[in-house]
């Protein structure tokens, strides 16, 4: 592993050069671009320029960077509300890019790219991938989904940039991917964590041995995962994990990535100015103290994210890293402040859920998602409560009724899911809200 | 002439059986008769009581979800083909057997059973014009306490 960030063996790629920038020059940057992209979405963004104004200000209240905490938040919801082109600062024909990510009521997010934003998705994915030592003439199987799903092209645009040669195989067929990485001698492996586990154990079965292979590295994101599930990867396949976070509300993935020395995702500081607020109470936290991430886009032109608020719960540390960047990292995302889940990289809200079982029953019936771990692929248990309505005596009709829960599920949350009937008043209730969610995934 | 059968859902667990049973037990209701259908995840559980009005408000006072369903309890004759000439007789006439079940009980040599039928009216009809008189409820709960 190397710590010297001009060292020869290409772990340094010259874009990655803002990694180091001093700090006070960093700041002074942010600060410029911080005034700049204030000032274009309150002349842009309608939403944007009534919440400044409801707080009576206006771009010019932005003199340092502390002065962020008096702008107002941006929260998933405003970007569902003003589907799907409200929140746009640029006109269509400056935009050359839209995505789009699973949203609370069937409709999607949209999320919108300039020329120019491209761009920057490009160089912080580039930073991304050095960051962990890749370069020229690594040979990078992108098995992150291609499509309105940020993972794909994010780390194809970045791979490319990079001057490494990209596989664009996209996600699923684990036996292709397996003969791929095998006869194409990929180096590195972009998809979530717990596909590479899948992985692990189907090349065990087809007596495929990764540690034999030149695979030396994997670029995991896109869900929660642990220290243990790194410690598990790198032991069972030789190589190392790394952990990059992302969301396709202020990019895609790149927004924050892990360095040679794993000691937590570095944000790329320059484009996205990361702060820690009280969950509850919105206020700012210093750097180590453990609340939700805010994250303002920089340099973002055809939709600018100020203040939004992630859920995601982390610390930020800003001691220095032994690899010289001096971009501050988040820890582990343990957790999120809401109810929203990730399971196979898709974002699913219980309210999905809800809709789901809604449209079947006519009635909302008591319910409860129970996330379990199978052969290190996740599974989602619906378990829903018979009501007098739909039971009907025969098993027939039940096994009827637990097909089109699932089916409902699936068309509109995305992702299978196992319905399992269940009595009435089983399912545990807690201040006459019932706990939605029970996560027994071990990470 | 039909007979009032209350199903309930429950749970295929451990001890999912006996807590209704039990809770039935406690408040006095004679079960005439019982049968359990169950899939993996789960079992409907018919019963018939006599009361079986406030068997159902006691079920769902303990949180079950109850349904009440239409029965059909036949005499069939206790010998080979007795059952077959009762179904043969509804085949004819088009309807539909959702499940059938056994009473305890024999009476003059003829054995009882529940029929659970898509159309109780029609099979009752077409069993009549065959000369087959199914078995009223207190015909049923006369002969139960004989």
């Amino acid at each position: 592993m190397s710590k010297n960030p001009n060292a020869p063996a290409g772990t340094f790629h010259p874009v990655s050069a803002p990694d180091f920038l001093p700090l006070p020059q960093l700041r002074a940057l942010q600060l410029q671009r911080l005034k700049q992209i204030v000032e274009r979405a309150y002349e842009r963004v309608a939403l944007f320029r009534q919440r400044m104004k409801e707080r009576d200000l206006t771009p010019e209240d932005v003199t340092r960077l502390e002065d962020i905490s008096k702008l107002p938040f941006t929260v998933k919801t405003d970007l569902r509300d003003t589907y799907p082109f409200g929140l746009f600062a640029s006109p269509m024909k400056e935009i050359v890019r839209l995505h789009a990510s699973s949203g609370t009521t069937g409709k999607p997010i949209v999320v919108a790219y300039t020329r120019e934003d491209v761009q920057v998705w490009t160089n912080v994915m580039v930073r991304s991938f050095a960051a962990c030592g890749l370069h020229e003439g690594d040979i990078i199987q992108n098995a992150y989904g291609y499509g309105l799903f940020t993972g794909g092209l994010g780390a194809h645009y970045g791979a490319e940039a990079l001057g490494a040669t990209v596989i664009p195989i996209s996600g699923g067929n684990t036996q292709r991917q397996l003969m791929v990485m095998k006869d194409f001698g990929t180096t590195a492996i972009c998809c979530t964590p717990s596909y590479f586990l899948h992985l692990i154990d189907q090349a065990e079965e087809e007596g495929i041995r990764l540690k034999q292979l030149p695979l030396r590295a994997g670029v995991f994101g896109a869900e929660p995962w642990t220290e243990s599930m790194r410690r598990r990867i790198e032991a069972d396949s030789g190589i190392k994990a790394y952990d990059i976070y992302g969301l396709s509300e202020i990019v895609g993935p790149g927004v924050a990535m892990e360095c040679e020395c794993q000691a937590g995702p570095h944000i790329f500081e320059d484009y996205f100015y990361p702060e820690i607020v009280d969950p509850k109470t919105g206020k700012p936290l210093p750097d180590g103290e453990e609340g939700e991430l805010v994250l303002t886009t920089l340099g973002k032109q055809a939709m600018p994210m100020i203040r939004y608020r992630t859920r995601d719960i982390t610390a930020l540390a800003s001691d220095t890293c032994d690899c010289g960047r001096t971009l501050r990292r988040i820890k582990r995302i343990s957790r999120r402040s809401d109810d929203m889940f990730i399971i196979r990289g898709v974002n699913v809200y219980p309210s999905q859920v809800e809709t789901a079982l809604l449209k079947v029953e006519g009635a909302l019936p008591h319910y409860q998602i129970v996330l379990t771990r199978e052969r290190d692929l996740d599974v989602m248990e619906v378990q829903v409560e018979v009501t007098p309505e739909v039971f009907g005596d025969t098993v027939g009709a039940l096994e009827q009724l637990q097909q089109k829960l699932s089916r409902s599920i699936e068309s509109t949350v995305g992702v299978r899911a196992n319905v399992r009937l269940v009595q009435p008043r089983t399912l545990q209730r807690s201040e006459g809200k019932a706990k939605r969610v029970i996560d027994q995934r071990k990470l | 002439m039909k007979v009032k059968q209350l199903s309930l859902f429950l749970e295929n667990k451990p001890g999912a059986l006996s807590h209704p049973i039990k809770l039935l037990a406690k408040a006095g209701f004679n079960l005439l008769t019982l049968s359990l259908a169950d899939t993996q995840q789960f079992g409907i559980l018919r019963l018939v009581v006599r009361d079986w009005q406030k068997a159902k408000k006691r079920l769902e006072s303990a949180g079950f979800v109850v349904k009440v369903t239409d029965l059909v309890a036949l005499e069939v004759a206790d010998e080979p083909g007795g059952l077959a000439r009762v179904l043969a007789c509804l085949e004819k006439a088009g309807v539909n057997v959702e499940y059938m079940y056994g009473f305890t009980l024999k009476h003059e040599g003829k054995g009882l059973l529940a029929f659970r039928f898509d159309d109780p009216d029609q099979a009752i009809a077409a069993l009549q014009r065959k000369g087959m008189k199914p078995v009223s409820s207190a015909e049923l709960f006369k002969r139960l306490e004989d």
